[in-house]
């Protein structure tokens, strides 16, 4: 399989601060790719990076999509290419229906919006078309409902690379095994998934993971090993401990 | 093309129905001051005269107990470019009648137009009267329009007025509603514009919760951009018991564009409520970058954040 994407030696400044230190890395065409992680080590930061939100303009580094550098284009060309984001926490829309909302994944193909394409999109997040379909997505609809809705549009816009930003926060069980079955899907599809996740339920689904700490890949390899390693060998570090735990890592 | 051909045709292509054929409808179709259509149904009395150049009188009066089934439909306009059109509007809900009003006023081809519009209205005991005003002005920002209304609703009566311009130039709008509510009465005002180029906005809607348990809800959304100005003044005051009220306004700016909103909330009995919110800001950027990972672009997510805006 060929690399869908290509990460090399990125480098993200946030105000004074280096959010994101010579990460480097490849994802297949089909692959689930997971990244773990203490909370604020960059994992959303290296997702918005990918998507290429205004705010998240690498500092060094280049990012490639099918083999075309795409490290200076905007979010929409991104999207427009097959590349998208799910956010952890799903905007709140006041005035636009679902049936809207979904639309604009068709819309952005050139193609028709039909109802039925619509239904059986939010049927795979398991979201009742009927209930749904005219509602708007403000704040009467919970942070999981949303999050399924925004799935749903996403799989109507057939992307070829999707990153999920812990796609499992805010679901409930039953919802969690749909969004499970999604990302199956959208995998046996062929399409790549970067996904940032706690859950040892969804490193299941994945192929590869990395672990990231301090805005440093510390460690890639097997979900198993990289999770294991995460759990009951990393020790929450500071700056000038980096590199005798990077040297852990590697098994030095 | 007689006048009101030209109307109805200038009101089908803002994209409304063609309801004015319709005997079950009432309906009153105004060119400046040309009354060029009207119609009325059982215990709906519209009476309109002109009473000075460019200026019309119209009354309507919902006669008690009487709930009109279908909407009744004005059609107010300026066809030309130039044009000035002055209404003395009158309406009256007598006790228990119910009724609702679309309003559509026309100015397709404006340069340089004024519509006036003086408006009392009354609405009785448990009567009810809904008025949706839908502006459709046409790109040239040449409309002038000063809208007041005096508004007295008695016990248990319900209003509810919708100011929508969603489409064209604003040109420049002076709003001014208020209202007095006695016990039990509830109003809802709502303001829904979109404005753009040297666009003015004025707005002040008050409401007057005299009576126990009056409610009331003073509601403004406005999207500006370029150089346009918006001036919101929502102003409620509650001197009952249990009379309770909210008013909220929200403005979204791009560009130059600048926007002030001035609250006034007054409570003068200590078991009435008053609460308000404002916010005034550019596109949430969470929205923004959501629709542009979708594939759209800013312009295009900007587009549809402000239409969900005026559409909530």
């Amino acid at each position: 399989m060929s690399n869908i994407l290509t990460i090399e030696n990125l480098d993200l400044v946030l105000g004074k601060e280096k959010i994101l230190d010579n990460i480097s890395l490849n994802i297949k065409t089909g692959e689930v790719y997971a990244i773990i992680g203490p909370n604020g080590c960059g994992k959303s930061s290296l997702a918005y990076t990918i998507m290429g939100l205004k705010r998240y303009k690498p500092a060094a580094g280049d990012i490639y999509y099918k083999g075309e550098k795409i490290t200076n284009l905007s979010i929409d060309k991104r999207a427009r290419k097959g590349i998208t984001l799910a956010w952890q926490e799903p905007a709140r829309f006041e005035g636009v229906s679902t049936r809207e909302f979904l639309s604009l994944g068709l819309k952005s193909r050139g193609l028709e919006v039909i109802d039925s394409k619509l239904e059986q999109a939010l049927n795979e997040v398991a979201i009742i078309p009927g209930k749904y379909l005219n509602r708007n997505i403000d704040e009467k609809l919970s942070g999981g409902e949303r999050k399924r809705i925004e799935l749903a549009s996403i799989l109507l816009m057939d992307p070829k690379l999707v990153i999920l930003d812990e796609p499992d926060s805010g679901v409930d069980v039953v919802a969690l095994n749909n969004i499970s079955d999604v990302i199956q899907d959208l995998k046996d599809n062929d399409t790549a998934i970067l996904m940032i996740t706690h859950s040892e339920e969804m490193l299941k689904l994945a192929d590869k993971a990395a672990l990231l700490c301090q805005g440093r890949m510390l460690k890639k390899g097997d979900p198993a090993s990289i999770s294991s390693y995460f759990r009951y060998e990393c020790i929450p570090c500071k700056d000038e401990d980096y590199k005798v735990h990077q040297g852990v890592a590697a098994g030095e | 093309m007689n006048d009101y051909e030209a109307m109805v045709n200038a009101y089908k292509n803002t994209g409304g129905e063609d309801i004015f054929s319709n005997n079950d409808v009432a309906h009153l179709v105004l060119e400046r001051d040309k009354i060029v259509g009207a119609h009325e149904v059982e215990g709906l009395k519209v009476d309109a005269k002109k009473i000075d150049n460019n200026k019309v009188d119209v009354n309507i009066t919902v006669k008690s107990g009487y709930k009109i089934e279908k909407p009744v439909h004005m059609c107010f306009g300026v066809l030309p470019k130039e044009g000035k059109q002055i209404i003395d509007l009158n309406i009256v809900i007598e006790d228990e009648g119910e009724v609702e009003v679309v309003a559509d006023c026309i100015f397709p081809n404006a340069v340089r137009v004024e519509h006036i519009m003086d408006g009392n209205i009354y609405v009785g005991r448990n009567g009810s009267y809904t008025y949706n005003e839908k502006h459709y002005h046409g790109d040239s920002g040449g409309v002038k329009v000063v809208s007041k209304a005096k508004i007295i609703q008695d016990e248990g009566s319900y209003m509810q007025s919708v100011f929508t311009l969603l489409k064209g130039r604003v040109g420049e709008i002076d709003f001014d509603y208020q209202a007095e509510l006695n016990a039990r009465a509830t109003l809802e005002m709502l303001a829904r514009i979109s404005g753009y180029a040297d666009d003015k906005v004025k707005i002040r809607e008050a409401g007057y919760l005299q009576g126990e348990g009056a409610r009331g809800l003073l509601d403004s959304k406005i999207a500006l951009r370029d150089k346009a100005r918006a001036d919101i003044y929502n102003e409620m005051t509650a001197e009952a018991a249990e009379a309770k009220g909210h008013v909220d306004c929200t403005e979204i700016i791009k560009d130059e564009a600048t926007a002030r909103a001035i609250p006034i909330v007054d409570v003068r009995h200590s078991e009435a409520k008053i609460t308000h919110e404002a916010a005034i800001g550019s596109v949430d950027t969470s929205q923004l970058e959501t629709l542009m990972a979708r594939g759209l672009t800013e312009e295009e997510a900007t587009d549809v954040i402000i239409q969900g805006l005026l559409n909530g």
